[in-house]
């Protein structure tokens, strides 16, 4: 109970220094908008829900693609080492390139909107996910795996009850390092090139200055990612055995 | 004991590891016989092929030379139902309770679950974990996480269990206690053990029969056969035939 009074302060607090140095330090309205101000933005006439689901539909959906392509790759190389020894390096080189930049090419390859949005998310998240699950996969104990084997186990039974009950707690690591990603992929593709979302809507009401609404945009957009991180520490918590949760951020 | 034919019969087993530039002979010559129901130790410093040959033995690797006989003619031994296995690690799965751990065996065989659950607490007791059925494996002690192996290594009835060193990671009271623990188990489960150890006095102490491996190259050096009553007890250590054992052994290793 303690923690979670401790969180709600903590961001209350920021909250209430955000009101005092906009008050106190006399700054103009369109440089910060106050903590009233940006919420009273959302009464303006600006699409708010609209492009909040758009923006949504993207994060989520290019996140879970990201999910099932990251884990099904890893479980791949799991089967096959040499396709892992093959491609691994070039998972990382993959890795290197900077995601962002590839944004433009997307949207020339597949024209712009919320699916090639989605897929700018996915590529830029699905590459962590990739590499922690792939870890997690390699670190069961090989004795476990010949244990089953002595059992004769199949293939499938092999992954439902050792490799993916015992990589959870790698995979969850990579999903919440994945969730940041996948909100900055898909602001990335609306910033480039788009006419619906949240990311849109910053572009658009930039050209006014009104600064409140893009405040309120921003923090729509976290809320969006607080959101499903939140549904990733809840699946968390409800899957993997707190003595095998591995702690990141 | 009536059967002529012994339960495993190994005769000049020999495996080689074969990396791109090297060959590896780990083990050589493996010639031994296991009757049903005996309690075997198969001693040998680390690096000897201990493993290899229980794996072999396990289906787990293939041999190059010789030959491994299981079970015999007609003696109806599944290698996928009849063989059981425990090694240094726990390996408990740490995500499952105590009951679910030992119950593995039998969700990935496909057998009936209400019958394997009786059959579980029934072995949980026996290895003195009643009441500890619903803790994770984290709440255990080390001790009591290898009696849930064991206990999950016979929960779909093995005819064969194969022990790797299972009691190697414990300290040296809890590894007397299991000892003893085990001992019991055997006698009330009958099962023929096969058990790889590198202490020798828990070879001579556990086995009706010792099976001595030396070293670099891997080969097999003597079985000696055990000649100590039964139920064993620790006073037995200081039995002079059980030093003669010992003696006989540290010589086979070139330790004296």
């Amino acid at each position: 109970m303690w923690r979670w009074s401790a969180i709600v302060g903590v961001h209350l607090a920021v909250v209430v220094i955000w009101y005092l140095v906009v008050k106190l330090g006399n700054i103009p309205k369109f440089v910060i908008a106050s903590p009233h101000a940006t919420l009273m933005s959302l009464f303006d006439t600006y699409p708010w829900f609209d492009n909040t689901v758009v923006t949504t539909i993207e994060i989520f959906g290019g996140y879970f693609l990201a999910v099932v392509v990251g884990v099904g790759l890893a479980l791949v190389f799991s089967w096959f080492r040499t396709v892992e020894n093959l491609l691994m390096p070039l998972v990382v080189s993959l890795n290197m390139i900077p995601k962002v930049a590839l944004g433009p090419l997307i949207i020339v390859w597949f024209d712009y909107g919320p699916m090639t949005n989605a897929i700018i998310a996915f590529s830029i998240s699905f590459l962590p996910i990739l590499i922690t699950t792939a870890r997690g996969l390699r670190e069961i104990e090989p004795d476990l795996i010949d244990l089953v084997k002595t059992l004769r186990a199949t293939r499938w039974q092999v992954f439902v009850k050792i490799q993916l009950p015992g990589s959870l707690p790698y995979i969850f690591s990579g999903m919440k390092v994945a969730v940041v990603l996948a909100v900055a992929g898909a602001v990335v593709g609306e910033f480039i090139a788009s006419d619906a979302g949240l990311a849109y809507l910053i572009g658009q009401v930039q050209v006014t200055l009104d600064t409140a609404a893009m405040m309120m945009a921003v923090l729509l957009i976290t809320l969006v990612g607080v959101a499903l991180y939140l549904i990733v520490l809840i699946m968390e918590r409800i899957l993997v055995v707190r003595d095998a949760r591995v702690e990141t951020v | 004991m009536t059967n002529a034919e012994p339960f495993i019969r190994l005769d000049g087993v020999s495996k080689v590891f074969r990396s791109r530039k090297q060959e590896f002979l780990a083990v050589s010559d493996a010639t031994f016989d296991v009757n049903e129901g005996e309690l075997v130790s198969l001693v040998g410093p680390s690096g000897c092929g201990k493993t290899t040959l229980l794996k072999i033995i396990a289906g787990l690797f293939d041999h190059d030379g010789g030959s491994v006989t299981i079970g015999g003619a007609g003696s109806g031994f599944d290698p996928a139902r009849d063989v059981g296995m425990v090694f240094q690690a726990p390996l408990l799965l740490k995500w499952r309770r105590v009951m679910e751990n030992v119950m593995l065996p039998a969700e990935i065989l496909g057998l009936p679950m209400k019958e394997a659950k009786d059959r579980a607490g029934d072995l949980l007791n026996m290895v003195g974990l009643a009441g500890h059925e619903q803790k994770y494996p984290y709440e255990l002690s080390g001790g009591m996480q290898q009696r849930a192996a064991i206990a999950r290594s016979l929960v779909h009835d093995p005819k064969l269990i194969l022990m790797d060193e299972p009691f190697g990671a414990l300290d040296a009271l809890t590894r007397e206690k299991m000892n003893l623990e085990l001992l019991r188990i055997w006698e009330q489960s009958r099962k023929t053990i096969l058990f790889v150890t590198h202490g020798i006095t828990e070879a001579v102490f556990l086995g009706t029969k010792v099976v001595v491996l030396t070293a670099g190259p891997a080969r097999m050096a003597d079985r000696i056969e055990i000649d100590l009553p039964q139920p064993r007890t620790l006073d037995m250590k200081t039995h002079e035939r059980f030093g003669t054992y010992t003696r006989r052994i540290y010589a086979l290793l070139g330790m004296e």
